[in-house]
């Protein structure tokens, strides 16, 4: 157990050294970061002395130590466009993104996966064959469209839901959540369904598909003639058995979900940070692009991380073999 | 039909004129056609037969668990007398482990993977009995020795995978055994396994069904495993019986050209055969069953007769065979037309 977490953790380390890599490139090879920083007018010693104040002198080792030492502890530099610490921008603009991400994902898993099992269970029906035929909407409808089209019938013919913002925010703390207001909660809607809907789609064909493979199964077969009742094998035996991957392409789903509400920003105007990185991307503001794809990079080791030992957890064969490891309920 | 003079008074399963169809696109397929059989308290019978032949859809059509397509277009199940084969789905589930186990070929598969051996038996108990938990585990652990698995206590609590395949078949049979049926239907419980371990499985089975008084219906393509464990042997044909009667007649007097053939050479108990044909050809598919007597194209006895009547049951000695060449002189008069 303990030398499976600790090689998972080191595989992790190396991947975020890997992307702060890739960040660090970014400074040194899109345009001279002095020129960044300063106007036309500074003189060349100017410029040499804030080089060397700056470290730019240095061998790119040592520049590229610093910069994984200094994103470790949180300090992504200034950003060029707004002269204001990136660490600060990114936190104001974290819990949107997140509570967009969270809440779209547990909709998805929420809706995905009874909407999966009753499409298997009920392969014939009626009601599942329309199931069916929704899904495939969500799946080929690409996102900016079905957030037009939702922008258009809620928000500008029915006028029902805001179509852009969060609303009105309460501060925990550090944190602005939407999810306490009622003008909060009205604007989440839009954005989280269509965040949701392609995952949602994904999440029941998968538990369908992966359902309708478990119930073919002979330790299936053997529990109905053992006479165990059809809720006992089809949600006792069966689902826990199609969850074990469903856990791990949502685990995974999870991390997109938050790279890719970047579009979703984009469409609601979402203050999050995907909006940010785009808008970043427009100004080449080199520090909040790299920090926003630590970042990310970040969530999505964070998140493998707790899916391997959520799987860990729920399938015995994965933990190790015999001295009784295998005795816990 | 008569159906309750038909169903004899002392069996515990009675099985008659069963047939079970695919209705598919090109027309329907008989797989199981017309066949009936007992099983009395306490007997083992053998069901052999080439791959194809019958005899897992006969074992699920008893338990139910036919899975569709497939379904009994004719004949009747009865269980100590009551007919089995039209309840509804819920009292056939309570009937199913209570009264009638099963067990499967591959044990590496019979067992949820993600469950402790200990929830499967307790599950399986309570499912049935008026068990609290700590009732449930003491029977499960009980079980468990009675199978012959080692340091039972410490094992229970373990999973699956950490069985090798004659342990998982031992819990298998301890989970058929939960609620003490007095019909166990086990479907090639050996073939799965190493061959070092066949003849142990089979003696565990064949010891506990007579400790328990419990009836087995095995289903096997081993003769040695027949010649073994059986009291009353089977042999399905195409969908048919086309001998049965008790294991030492059949053995030593084989009346049927079929019988005759996989009797050429009875392996022992654990060495494997993988095919029982030592006749020349194959059984034919579903598609192609000729008319009159299944066997015919491969029988070096047949006769014009076989080509277009269906032989049915003859008594022969104590055994019933359906082939022409048992039939009593000048027949019963009555001309039965194959397959109506
Ligand atoms: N879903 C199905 N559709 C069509 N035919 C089927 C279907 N399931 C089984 N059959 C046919 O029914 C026949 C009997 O099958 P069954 O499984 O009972 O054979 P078996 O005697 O148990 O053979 P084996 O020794 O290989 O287990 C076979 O010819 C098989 O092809
Ligand atoms: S009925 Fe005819 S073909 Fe069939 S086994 Fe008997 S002799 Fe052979
Ligand atoms: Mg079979």
């Amino acid at each position: 157990m303990f030398a499976f977490i600790i090689r998972r953790l080191l595989q992790s380390v190396l991947v975020m050294l890997t992307v702060a890599l890739i960040a660090f490139a970014l400074f040194r090879f899109v345009g001279d970061p002095i020129n960044n920083l300063v106007g036309q007018d500074t003189t060349l010693q100017d410029r040499q002395k804030l080089r060397e104040t700056l470290g730019l002198n240095d061998s790119v080792v040592v520049q590229y130590w610093r910069y994984v030492v200094n994103t470790a502890k949180g300090d992504f530099g200034y950003s060029y466009m707004h002269r204001r610490p990136v660490k600060t921008m990114l936190l104001e603009r974290m819990p949107a993104t997140l509570e967009l991400s969270i809440i779209s994902i547990l909709l998805a898993l929420f809706i995905g996966v009874p909407m999966g099992v009753y499409t298997s269970l009920r392969r014939d029906g009626f009601l599942a064959k329309i199931f069916m035929s929704i899904s495939l909407i969500g799946i080929s409808l690409p996102t900016f469209l079905i957030g037009i089209m939702l922008i258009l019938l809620f928000g500008v013919i029915l006028r029902w839901l805001p179509t852009f913002g969060r609303g009105e925010v309460v501060a925990l703390g550090t944190w602005t959540t939407g999810l306490l207001t009622v003008s909060g909660l009205k604007a989440l809607i839009m954005p989280a369904i269509t965040l949701a809907l392609f995952q949602m789609t994904l999440i029941m064909r998968l538990v369908r598909s992966e359902m309708l493979e478990v119930l073919r199964t002979d330790y299936i077969k053997f529990a109905r003639a053992r006479g165990l009742s059809n809720r006992a094998v089809n949600f006792g035996h069966a689902l826990k058995n199609t969850l074990v991957p469903v856990i791990t392409i949502t685990g995974l789903q999870l991390g997109s979900v938050i790279a890719f509400a970047i579009i979703t920003e984009s469409v609601f105007q979402w203050p999050g940070m995907g909006r940010m990185f785009i808008e970043a991307v427009a100004d080449v503001d080199i520090p909040v692009m790299a920090a926003y794809l630590c970042l990310i990079a970040l969530f999505f080791v964070v998140i493998n991380l707790i899916v391997d030992l959520l799987y860990y957890a729920v399938d015995p064969r994965l933990r190790v073999d015999g001295g009784g490891s295998g005795g816990h309920g | 039909m008569a159906m309750s003079a038909s169903s004899s008074d002392q069996a515990l399963l009675s099985v008659r004129n069963l047939r079970i169809e695919f209705p598919t696109r090109h027309g329907t397929l008989v797989a199981v056609d017309d066949i009936s059989f007992d099983i009395l308290p306490g007997e083992i019978l053998g069901v052999v037969g080439e791959s194809g032949a019958g005899k897992s859809l006969t074992g699920a059509a008893i338990i139910g668990l036919l899975e569709p397509p497939g379904r009994i277009a004719r004949g009747e199940i009865f269980l100590e007398g009551r007919r089995i084969d039209k309840l509804p789905y819920e009292q056939l589930r309570r009937i199913r482990g209570r009264q009638i186990g099963a067990i499967f070929q591959d044990p590496l598969t019979s067992l949820n993977p993600l469950y402790s051996i200990n929830r499967q038996l307790v599950e399986t108990i309570q499912t049935h009995l008026p068990l609290n938990d700590r009732e449930a585990r003491a029977r499960a652990l009980a079980l468990l020795d009675e199978v012959g698995i080692p340091s039972a206590a410490e094992r229970i609590d373990h999973y699956p995978h950490q069985f090798s395949g004659g342990m998982r078949q031992r819990v298998v049979i301890a989970l058929a055994l939960c609620a003490e049926p007095r019909l166990i239907i086990a479907d090639e419980p050996t073939t799965a396994l190493d061959v070092s371990i066949q003849a142990q499985i089979i003696s565990l089975l064949k010891g506990l069904c007579h400790e328990h008084g419990t009836a087995v219906m095995l289903v096997t393509h081993d003769m040695g495993v027949i010649a073994e464990a059986a009291d009353r042997v089977a042999v399905m044909y195409s969908g048919r019986i086309a001998e049965i009667g008790p294991v030492q007649e059949v053995i030593r007097t084989a009346k049927h050209p079929y019988t005759h053939g996989l009797m050429g050479s009875i392996p022992l108990i654990g060495h494997h055969v993988d095919k029982l044909t030592q006749i020349d050809g194959a059984m034919p598919r579903l598609q192609e069953i000729p008319a009159g007597c299944p066997f015919n194209p491969r029988c070096e006895q047949a006769t014009d007769r076989c080509r277009v009547e269906r032989p049915n049951l003859q008594t022969a000695q104590k055994s019933q065979v359906a082939c022409h060449l048992f039939d009593e002189t000048g027949r019963t008069g009555v001309e039965a037309r194959a397959g109506e």
